[in-house]
């Protein structure tokens, strides 16, 4: 199963198994990781699922959607590796992927 | 003070389906929203997005199933007390005292919470202390727009109320300053290409992928600091500060009232759905339960129980009896039929 990385605010780091197919901000919730609030259950309606992509994985990730990008505006203190985790799903190419979570969402 | 036979916080989905559970049983209520329209996250969060799991209603969108709802309680007229929060509630005998920001008063049997996931709050820029301007030059919404008149205006977002408010502003204010994020925005063309042509025509101006960094002043903002993708910085001098980063649910004043809790909803039994005190009820999303899923058409059902409890403490002299909406009389007189 693909490990993924989460690293809130404060520096605790967690890292979890996220099954195939599931988005990063499921394995969040799933794996009781405070941070997330994703108030829109993964629709991309929020903007209370933002995360910023470590450095390394950035060019891995598939391609923003117009909606995400929308969404974004919403953030709170986005910066140019900022995503909304709800639309990121999990898979072999993800694997040790690692995602910092802001001070608050909103 | 307004008596009435029951409150209910928020005016989304399950909060209007409660107002007809209600109405069917001759109780009135009282709908406080802190939005300014009805239907909670299906206004809000998706209007246009499709629904497919309301029964017997195969494919609706958040807003279609709002006006239906609406149209649904037409003929108990209802009075919406909207664009105010539900602060406090407070005992008094066998009622509730139920006060808004607006200081609305009310004193009901029954208080029926359908508050979601909290109540729509704007979004605030990520500077530190900034509330200190709230009470002065800092704004989240329009409410006179006079108030503008001849200012300097630093306006933050990129969607509709955002270039709305630029357009229209622009033709009274001194100055208008435009700051968003990126360079796309999420308006409708038309008002972008309206925004750009007061630019190109140097009426406004526009700083895109730029950031607010922070605000100075002591009591009002005199100076905007934004900073864009490249760390440059600049500084505009402003009267006053629009931003427009949308609205977030936040629990609220909902922690404050005594209620049981469980990490952001409120423990209810699932015979009427009362708290654990009496005649505070709470349905939909807020509510939590053993098997609970948040779910509208669970948050039907939760309404129409406690209407039933409703119906007892607002009438103790009366006595329930079971009835369908297909055969009553008694129903068919509230529903307006003849
Ligand atoms: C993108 C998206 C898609 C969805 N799709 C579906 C679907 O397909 N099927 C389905 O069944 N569900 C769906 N849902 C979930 C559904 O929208 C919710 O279950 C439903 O809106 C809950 O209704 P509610 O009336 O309990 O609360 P809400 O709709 O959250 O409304 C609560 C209202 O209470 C107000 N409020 C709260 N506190 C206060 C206060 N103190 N004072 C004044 N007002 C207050 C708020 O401003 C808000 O307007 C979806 C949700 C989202 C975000
Ligand atoms: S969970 Fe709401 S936008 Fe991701």
């Amino acid at each position: 199963m693909p490990k993924v990385t989460y690293i809130e605010f404060n520096g605790t780091e967690h890292i979890v198994e996220v099954d195939k197919g599931l988005s990063i901000m499921e394995g969040a919730v799933q794996n009781n990781i405070q941070g997330i609030d994703a108030d829109c259950g993964g629709s991309c309606a929020c903007a209370t699922c933002h995360v910023y992509v470590d450095d390394d994985w950035i060019d891995k990730l598939p391609e923003q959607s117009d909606a995400e990008k929308d969404m974004l505006d919403f953030a709170f203190e986005t910066k140019a590796s900022s995503r909304l985790s709800c639309q990121i799903f999990v898979d072999e190419n993800l694997n040790g992927v690692v995602v910092s979570l802001p001070e608050k969402q909103g | 003070m307004i008596k009435t036979d029951a409150v209910i916080i928020g005016a989304g989905p399950v909060g209007l389906f409660a107002v007809f559970e209600l109405g069917i049983l001759g109780l009135n209520a009282h709908v406080v929203d802190n939005l300014d329209k009805a239907g909670g996250q299906c206004i809000e969060l998706y209007p246009d997005k499709p629904i497919y799991d309301i029964p017997a209603l195969p494919i609706c969108t958040g807003e279609s199933l709002t006006k239906n709802l609406l149209e649904q309680i037409k003929p108990f007229k209802t009075t919406f007390h909207l664009n105010q929060r539900v602060d406090s509630i407070t005992k008094k005998d066998k009622h509730w005292i139920v006060e808004t920001s607006d200081k609305t008063v009310f004193e009901t049997p029954n208080i029926i919470i359908a508050g979601g996931v909290g109540s729509f709050e704007p979004r605030k820029p990520p500077i530190k202390g900034i509330e200190r301007f709230e009470q002065h030059n800092l704004f989240y919404s329009v409410k006179n727009k006079k108030n503008f008149d001849n200012q300097k205006v630093c306006i933050f977002g990129g969607g509709d109320s955002a270039l709305d408010w630029v357009i229209e502003l622009s033709k009274t204010a001194k100055k208008i300053f435009l700051v968003h994020r990126r360079d796309e925005f999420r308006a409708a063309q038309h008002t972008v290409n309206q925004m750009m042509k007061l630019k190109d025509e140097a009426k406004i101006e526009l700083y895109t992928n730029y950031q607010p960094k922070n605000f100075a002043g002591e009591a009002k903002i005199e100076k905007v600091i934004i900073e864009n993708n490249k760390k440059e910085i600049k500084e505009l001098e402003v009267d006053s500060v629009l931003a427009f980063f949308g609205l977030k649910m936040e629990l609220g004043p909902i922690v404050n009232w005594g209620l049981n809790l469980d990490n952001k909803t409120i423990i209810v039994n699932t015979e009427n759905f009362e708290t654990n005190e009496k005649g505070i009820f709470a349905v939909g999303d807020i509510c939590t339960y053993p098997g609970k899923l948040k779910l509208i058409l669970c948050g039907f059902h939760e309404a129409a129980l406690a209407a039933q409890e409703c119906f007892k403490r607002a009438k103790p002299d009366e006595k329930y009896i079971f009835r369908f909406t297909t055969s009553s009389s008694d129903i068919h007189k509230r529903l307006g039929i003849k």
